[in-house]
């Protein structure tokens, strides 16, 4: 499948989104892998290094973090390499240089960014660059539907995907507003709380992804808290989508390969 | 203006946190729409005021500190006075009575100088809830009087080891809890910023500061102040102050900023003065950042006002001309906390001493004719130690 998509691009010349990518997967049988690594960490060559680790390994959407200074939704694992990446000078210019390199591997690459920093770019300007470079689009945990006016007005002119969190505690009004807002997938946060590794998936995740579903949603994806293959397997038996960041951030703080944690994980994700 | 409900002010404002957090907010905005209305909440608050925390709080005229100005009369709101030492016990009353009307058994807080974190922990203690406070490591070290209150009082105090250690990652620390709790938390925040409902919610609390100030005005004086003013960290006592006196045109509103060690040097956290507008903590505001979004961090030697962010009714009332900012220095600061304490017996909060210091040079710019009110939010026996320390005692 991937043979096809050599070079990178999709329809329009633009990169393709994540709906694609999950789209083959399900062709496959499949739950997608969305594997996330913070951009930066260890270092900008080495994280662009452990995300071609991740392509190798099979996940089909690269969600590249971009470190914040105040990551309210992340437990210390992804906190502390954002901290770590942004003491060794990461800056903002260095996420569109890393989807550029990426991208061209085929696998949509999605940045996960809180809002501050797009907002202090400009959301038009962001955009441009991010799709200058080929990235797929931006997931925005602290940006609710209803505050993104402008980053929705720049990510539709420039066709990227727009992906919004939903929650345990959202309504159905909320899960219909969400499902409608979004473009590439919706993510669907397992559990109350910040990321991080947990010993057992939550008993929430199933249900809000069968609310989200109802709610309109087409591919709904499940993070926080799912780092194993057990829970990965799990997953894939009532989502469109894994997503997995902790797991493979502690793994590259300890210096070991992600490659084989991907492949574990993908093959795993199957109903 | 005076009720501007959120969650809006002007371009400022807004619900910029998680969705698993939207929940919680609708329905303290919800509690709280239904308390502003219902005549009983309204009795109880004004009942604890009175008998608990001790208010009306005095105005006092401090002639010998004036003479300091040149010959202009200055009066000072005496929060100081109100129960735990600041005015931070008017919002945690208003809070932990909203959260017994959500059935919640459990309160988080945030706090940097430590006088919001023990109003929570004496709120707490009063109506039987848990309480846990997030405080930056740096503060706990700085504020240890406070440290030891709030464990005696029985709340759980967390030394916040994250980012730069004060209250910018206190309240990180605070969020992240709140993701993760919030079916039986709630967040009482301490000040008038943060996600909707809490800057409007938090005003509307801290507004007795303004209606007793402005009647005790009219009543002991005879007239309305030619200026009201007030030390900014996030903005609480400042914005419950102005909103009594925003449709008196007569009336300048000054708030003053912490500039550290100088605002050219960098080390400051002069928000509104120094900043542009930004995300950050749930609401867009003004906010220390650098050129690609990321917050810098603050420095001042009062922990309570040492935080990159402020209110965004603040940030509202700059842009429109109604307030006026300035920073005020550490150096200038501690003057006007010497002065006061020598002249009068009163020692100040190094947070409220930014306020004095503030009112003494404006003072002077208005001339012997002019009447200042400075609302002294807390007082200083937290910082005692901090004072030993800058005056070498």
């Amino acid at each position: 499948m991937r043979a096809l998509n050599a070079g990178g691009l999709g329809r329009g010349g633009r990169p393709q989104g994540a709906a694609d990518a999950i789209g083959r997967a399900r062709a496959e049988g499949r739950a997608a892998l969305v594997a996330y690594l913070p951009c930066g960490f260890p270092s900008l060559t080495a994280s662009i290094d452990a995300c071609r680790a991740l392509i190798r390994g099979g996940a089909d959407v690269i969600e590249l973090g971009l470190p914040y200074s105040d990551p309210v939704m992340d437990g210390p694992v992804i906190a502390e390499a954002a901290t770590a990446a942004l003491a060794g000078g990461f800056r903002v210019d260095d996420v569109f240089e890393a989807v550029a390199e990426l991208a061209p591997a085929g696998v949509p690459i999605e940045v996960m960014t809180y809002y501050n920093p797009v907002f202090r770019r400009g959301e038009e300007r962001f955009a441009g660059e991010l799709a200058a470079a080929g990235g797929a689009g931006l997931i925005t945990p602290d940006l609710i539907p209803e505050e993104a006016g402008a980053w929705t007005r720049a990510a539709d002119g420039f066709g990227l995907d727009k992906v919004f969190l939903v929650a345990p505690t959202s309504s159905a009004e909320r899960l219909r507003l969400t499902a409608a807002a979004c473009r590439g997938f919706t993510y669907a946060t397992s559990t109350m709380g910040v990321t991080g590794v947990r010993s057992s998936l939550s008993e929430l995740a199933r249900p809000l992804v069968e609310r989200t579903r109802a709610a309109g949603a087409d591919n709904v994806c499940v993070g926080i808290g799912v780092s194993t293959p057990e829970q990965a397997a799990e997953v894939a038996s009532f989502a469109d989508g894994v997503i997995v960041g902790s797991a493979f951030v502690k793994r590259l703080a300890a210096g070991r390969d992600v490659e084989a944690l991907a492949a574990e994980l993908r093959e795993a994700a199957r109903p | 203006m005076s009720q501007m409900p959120g969650p809006y002010f002007g371009s400022y404002g807004g619900r910029f946190v998680p969705e698993a957090l939207i929940a919680a907010l609708d329905e303290l905005s919800a509690a709280y729409e239904a308390a502003k209305t219902d005549p009983a909440f309204g009795a109880e608050l004004d009942h604890l005021a009175r008998v608990y925390a001790g208010r009306p709080t005095p105005l006092t005229e401090v002639r010998r500190f004036a003479a300091e100005a040149g010959g202009a009369r200055i009066f000072l709101k005496r929060e100081d006075l109100a129960h735990t030492g600041s005015h931070k016990i008017n919002n945690v009353l208003g809070q932990a009575l909203l959260t017994k009307r959500l059935g919640k058994r459990r309160v988080i807080a945030e706090t940097g100088a430590g006088q919001h974190g023990v109003a929570t922990a004496t709120a707490a203690a009063l109506m039987g809830l848990d309480c846990v406070v997030y405080m930056g490591l740096e503060d706990t070290e700085r504020q240890a009087l406070n440290v030891a209150r709030m464990r005696l009082l029985g709340a759980e105090v967390v030394a916040v080891k994250t980012g730069s250690r004060t209250l910018k990652d206190a309240i990180n620390e605070a969020l992240r809890d709140w993701v993760t709790n919030v079916a039986d938390t709630n967040y009482v925040f301490g000040t008038a910023a943060g996600p909707h409902p809490f800057p409007a919610m938090v005003r509307d609390f801290q507004s007795v500061i303004g209606r007793e100030a402005r009647a005790q005005m009219l009543a002991e004086v005879g007239r309305l102040p030619t200026a009201a003013c007030a030390c900014v960290g996030g903005g609480s006592n400042s914005i419950g102050l102005f909103s009594a006196f925003l449709e008196d045109g007569g009336v300048g509103l000054h708030g003053f900023e912490a500039a550290g060690d100088g605002v050219e040097t960098g080390r400051h956290a002069a928000t509104l003065t120094a900043g542009a507008p930004g995300a950050l903590h749930g609401a867009k505001s003004y906010l220390l950042q650098d050129a690609d979004g990321q917050t810098i961090e603050s420095h001042s030697i009062s922990a309570g006002l040492d935080y990159p962010g402020v209110g965004p009714e603040h940030s509202f009332l700059k842009d429109s001309g109604r307030a006026v900012y300035r920073a005020v220095t550490d150096a200038a600061a501690m003057d006007a906390f010497a002065k006061l304490t020598r002249l009068e017996g009163i020692m100040p909060a190094i947070e409220s001493a930014h306020g004095l210091a503030g009112a003494l040079t404006l003072a002077r710019e208005l001339g012997p004719e002019a009447v200042v009110l400075v609302c002294l939010s807390g007082r200083g026996d937290k910082d005692v130690e901090t004072a030993a320390r800058w005056f070498n005692l």
